[in-house]
């Protein structure tokens, strides 16, 4: 999601105040302005509302709206209510799509004042979501091959793209470009089921993405060999889709060379600083993604991925993905260009990409963009440990948690301070040691000297 | 089966005070005309004593004027061309007012509504409304209700609707017959003042005289011109109601309430529609708020997709193995805009009036793009006209109520019908009904006359029975008077709206104000709770009296 500039839409007064707060924080921090894309937000409909389900878009994506048009139907617990836009401008992108939820404040669309910014918000929105069947959360973020070799090479199709309306609406639900739809209706028109066989998605969605694993299995030694004799007394349960998707990911990381370096970071100032900041909503992780954002600005290798086995590809942005247990899986919600948002906003985004995880509500663009990844153990207590590597990302850091150890300084003086272990696996087709090292020295500063995450 | 006995029980009352012929009103049950008759002949062969006694006031009343002939020497005191719905009304009413009546009718008995209009449109409606309740796997599951895939047969769905229109048609034709209205067939044509032509082809015709006459020729489907009409795959309404076939994808040109009703058969039937709509909304009469909601709920989940501000400057039916196709011209600049290649067009693009052959001219009465000009007491020159031919109000039961208005004031008494008062409704899933004035014509109408409007709105959310059935989809809306509780209009779109807006209609009719009728009782747990609720919710600024007791009048 692009940055804000002036936040837009809702009548209620709450909002308005909503809106004042946290204007101020974000005026501070904008060294870039970008295109004026403004956020369409959840508004309060009710003094008790916490969080609105959308039950309908008046507005689609790419739709010219004019100030007072109504743009979305949001479900309170009386009655629907028509949310109107305060500004002119084209529906850049639905963020949450009908029938999802959003917390109040949330952003639920994206709203550009031209055609070229309506590219530029999409691109990323689009970019990785493209093809990608819904159901399944993280799995490749490289432009998914295995939907191209089951559907056949799109032939001369009849003179222009007849879809039948049930066709453009299966496809503008699921973002296909319904001209690459091969038709195969009557008259050479392209139907629901053409648009259901080129996205994978089976008309009864419940098992979705087994076909994909199998097409790329191909760089994968899944084929270990016999099957395991059975352990008596044992429960065999499936895999779910997420842990399905997970098991893939893992296995695929086994073809990467990887390799390890540990840093122990002296965290008594970081700590102090969360004492000041948690009341704000920030959380340690928070205050170590924006620290690994800004160390990653530095080293963009570390920053880079390795995709086609042969050239480094690098990212001009920074989103960093942090993993985030929920009950039955994992996710990873990426915080976008991290190094450039403050912690406050940093903290408002990650409460409701939070709140999204955990109600399965979270857009394939929040979880699969990711340029590097964070896993925190030290809740658990965790010192140290070693985490594998998310396919499509160079590099991904372990943390564990802050202890008081006792620690010699180079005088010979003992002292207890708090003392973290962080251990950064990373490609090593892109990334060397130096590198790594170079970069981890970078983190170590900025959280042994905390006070830069603030400005 | 309530209202069969309450038509017994009128029917008795009335032998008992045959001296009364006012009393033999069908229960006022008669602004479609169809309910006396939707009965069945039961009704009326069940109590031949009350046959007997409409005769015999029929009898009194023709004996007192100068014989069996017509007074004054004419054949009739009253010729109806057109035996429809707006005819049929006014006979019945003539009638029973004494008038030695006959009507004129060139094709079949019961017009448009009977034979391709309301009728079979409600049995096709009837049968999609099942379907898609059957078919809405999540609305059962709901419900806790496990319902196999439902499917149809096609023909056995067609009989239905032609088998309810042959019956309807068999009552009407009986019912006219048995209480002594001559039912004249052929074409009629008015050849001087008071005197009527009539005949089939290739017969001879017969003159007759009237001391009035009364024209009620009803519509016929409009096809606009570059669209050809071949009864298969391009079609108006007249055939679609035959639902010879079920195409993969239909077109409908036109967004109206006709063009509405089909889309929800042919989408629950299994087809995929697209509109061609030329105005820039879909729904262009209605409210804009219900029009809104309306989309919401009847086209956006459904296998609908629709193009507005654009003509269908061409359409060629489907042949050789070709697509119908339809070439679209944006409305306002004329510049082609895309072709579309669908299996079947319908063609809903309004009704024209049937007023050819008349013989008008031989009166010199004029008409304007077809229809019949008449002032508000449907009086032009010296004979009226009721129905869609007058283009006013071009519904079923606006008809018969202008029928009746008329044979009012023919028989010496001054009527004039208050067409704000007259319900309409479309019969879709859910269904909408309105009455009176829209949102942006009550506030025309209120900043040109210098008052306020006030509006209030409920959701079927909030009823009861309507979530107990789990379709609490809908809205309903009040525009009325603050100043002076008059209510300006009603909208509903919600489960039985056609039903529940005659309380309002009733409430428009007879002047009630909100101040008065929201004190009034509605049962519980019932859909009119949610008129209840718009009632209440109403604010009337408190300098107006409201009193409980005393009914208000006109």
């Amino acid at each position: 999601m692009a940055s804000l500039v002036s936040p837009s839409v809702s009548l209620p007064t709450a909002l308005r105040r909503a809106r004042f707060a946290a204007a101020p924080l974000r005026r501070r921090r904008m060294p870039v302005v970008r295109a004026k894309v403004r956020e369409i937000f959840m508004p309060i409909l009710s003094a008790t509302m916490t969080e609105g389900k959308i039950v309908s878009w008046t507005a689609a994506e790419g739709d010219r709206v004019a100030k007072g048009d109504s743009v979305v139907v949001v479900e309170s617990d009386k009655a629907d209510m028509d949310v109107e836009t305060f500004h002119d401008g084209i529906i850049a992108a639905v963020l949450v799509p009908a029938g999802g939820i959003a917390p109040v404040g949330a952003p639920i669309a994206l709203l550009v004042e031209s055609e070229e910014e309506v590219a530029l918000a999409r691109a990323r929105a689009q970019a990785l979501s493209q093809g990608q069947p819904i159901e399944s959360p993280p799995s490749d973020a490289a432009p998914a091959p295995a939907v191209e070799p089951p559907s056949p090479p799109p032939m001369a199709a009849p003179t222009k793209a007849i879809a039948t309306p049930y066709a453009k609406k299966l496809a503008k639900e699921h973002r296909v470009d319904i001209t690459g739809v091969v038709g195969t209706g009557p008259h050479g028109r392209v139907t629901a089921a053409d648009v259901e066989s080129a996205t994978g998605i089976k008309p009864k969605p419940k098992a979705a993405p087994p076909s994909l694993p199998a097409a790329v299995a191909p760089a994968t030694p899944v084929t270990a060999g016999a099957m395991l004799p059975p352990v008596p007394g044992a429960t065999v349960v499936p895999f779910t889709t997420m842990q399905t998707a997970v098991s893939r990911n893992m296995v695929d990381s086994i073809s990467v060379p990887t390799f390890r370096v540990g840093y122990s970071i002296i965290t008594d100032k970081l700590d102090a600083l969360y004492e000041k900041v948690k009341s704000k909503g920030v959380t340690k992780t928070l205050l170590l993604v924006k620290a690994a954002a800004m160390a990653l600005a530095q080293h963009p290798v570390v920053n880079a991925s390795c995709r086609d086995g042969k050239s480094f590809s690098y990212n001009t942005s920074v989103n960093i993905a942090v993993a985030v247990a929920i009950e039955g899986g994992l996710l990873t919600p990426v915080l976008e260009d991290a190094d450039k948002l403050d912690i406050y906003l940093l903290a408002r985004k990650w409460r409701v990409l939070l709140k999204k995880a955990r109600t399965k509500q979270l857009q394939p663009v929040e979880y699969s963009s990711g340029t590097f990844s964070l896993s925190n153990l030290g809740m658990f207590g965790v010192d140290r440990f070693d985490a594998i590597l998310p396919p499509g990302q160079g590099a991904i850091m372990a943390v564990g948690a802050s202890k008081p150890t006792v620690v010699a300084d180079k005088d010979g003086f003992f002292s207890i301070k708090n003392e973290m272990m962080v251990n950064v696996t990373a490609d090593h087709r892109i990334i060397y040691g130096a590198d790594l090292a170079a970069f981890l020295q970078t983190f170590a500063k900025i959280i042994e000297d905390p006070e830069s995450l603030t400005l | 089966m309530y209202s069969t006995a309450m038509s017994l029980s009128a029917a008795a009352a009335a032998v008992a005070s045959s001296s009364r012929p006012d009393a033999i009103r069908p229960a006022g049950l008669r602004f479609c005309g169809l309910r006396r008759e939707a009965l069945g002949l039961r009704s009326l062969q069940t109590s031949p004593q009350a046959v007997a006694a409409r005769r015999s006031v029929v009898a009194a009343a023709s004996a007192a004027e100068n014989g069996t002939a017509g007074s004054g020497g004419f054949d009739y005191d009253l010729v109806i061309i057109g035996a429809g719905v707006g005819g049929h009304g006014a006979a019945l009413h003539a009638v029973e007012k004494g008038l030695k009546t006959a009507i004129i009718e060139g094709d079949v008995v019961g017009g448009t509504c009977v034979n391709r209009g309301c009728v079979p449109s409600k049995a096709l409606l009837a049968v999609s409304g099942k379907m898609r309740e059957l078919r809405d796997e999540h609305h059962m599951k709901s419900l806790g209700l496990q319902v196999p895939s439902a499917g149809y047969d096609r023909q056995a769905v067609a009989d239905h609707a032609n088998n309810l229109a042959s019956k309807i048609r068999s009552n009407l034709t009986n019912s006219m017959k048995a209480l002594g209205v001559d039912i004249l067939n052929g074409i009629g044509t008015i050849v001087g003042k008071q005197k009527v032509r009539y005949g089939k082809v290739g017969f001879p015709d017969n003159e007759i005289s009237a001391r009035n006459i009364i024209i009620a020729t009803g519509s016929v489907p409009f096809v606009p011109k570059g669209i050809e009409i071949d009864g298969k795959t391009v079609f108006t309404s007249d055939h679609a109601l035959k639902l010879e076939s079920v195409p993969d994808w239909i077109a409908i040109v036109g967004s109206g309430y006709i063009g509405l009703e089909f889309s929800d058969v042919y989408t629950a039937l299994g087809s995929e529609v697209t509109f061609v709509e030329a105005l820039d909304q879909l729904m262009p009469g209605f409210d804009p708020e219900i029009a809104k909601l309306a989309q919401r709920i009847l086209i956006n989940p459904r296998k609908i997709d629709y193009h507005t501000g654009v003509f269908a400057s061409k359409i060629t039916p489907a042949k050789d193995g070709k697509p119908v196709l339809i070439e679209l011209i944006d409305a306002k600049t004329k510049e082609h805009k895309e072709t579309l290649e669908v299996d079947a067009a319908l063609i809903a693009t309004g009704r024209a009036p049937f007023t050819k052959g008349l013989g008008l001219e031989n009166i010199n009465v004029v008409t304007q793009r077809g229809f019949v000009p008449v002032d508000e007491r449907m009086q032009v020159s010296n004979l009226y006209c009721i129905g869609d031919a007058n283009g006013k109000l071009m519904l079923a039961h606006a008809a018969s109520a202008q029928g009746i208005s008329v044979v009012e004031q023919i028989c010496g008494k001054d009527n004039i019908l208050n067409h704000l008062s007259i319900p309409a409704a479309c019969f879709t899933h859910p269904e909408i009904s309105m009455v009176g004035l829209t949102e942006p014509q009550a506030r025309e109408k209120a900043d040109k006359e210098g008052y306020e409007v006030s509006v209030v709105k409920t959701s079927f959310k909030a009823n009861t029975k309507a979530l107990a059935e789990n379709e609490g989809d809908g809205l309903a809306k009040m525009i009325y008077r603050p100043d002076t509780g008059e209510i300006l209009g009603v909208h509903i779109l919600g489960l039985h709206a056609a039903d529940l807006i005659h309380e309002a209609s009733n409430a428009i009719a007879l002047g009630t104000r909100v101040q008065d009728i929201k004190f009034a009782v509605h049962a519980h747990p019932t859909l009119s709770e949610v008129l209840d609720e718009l009632f209440k919710a109403a604010k009337v600024s408190s300098g107006v009296s409201s009193s409980v007791s005393e009914p208000v009048a006109a």
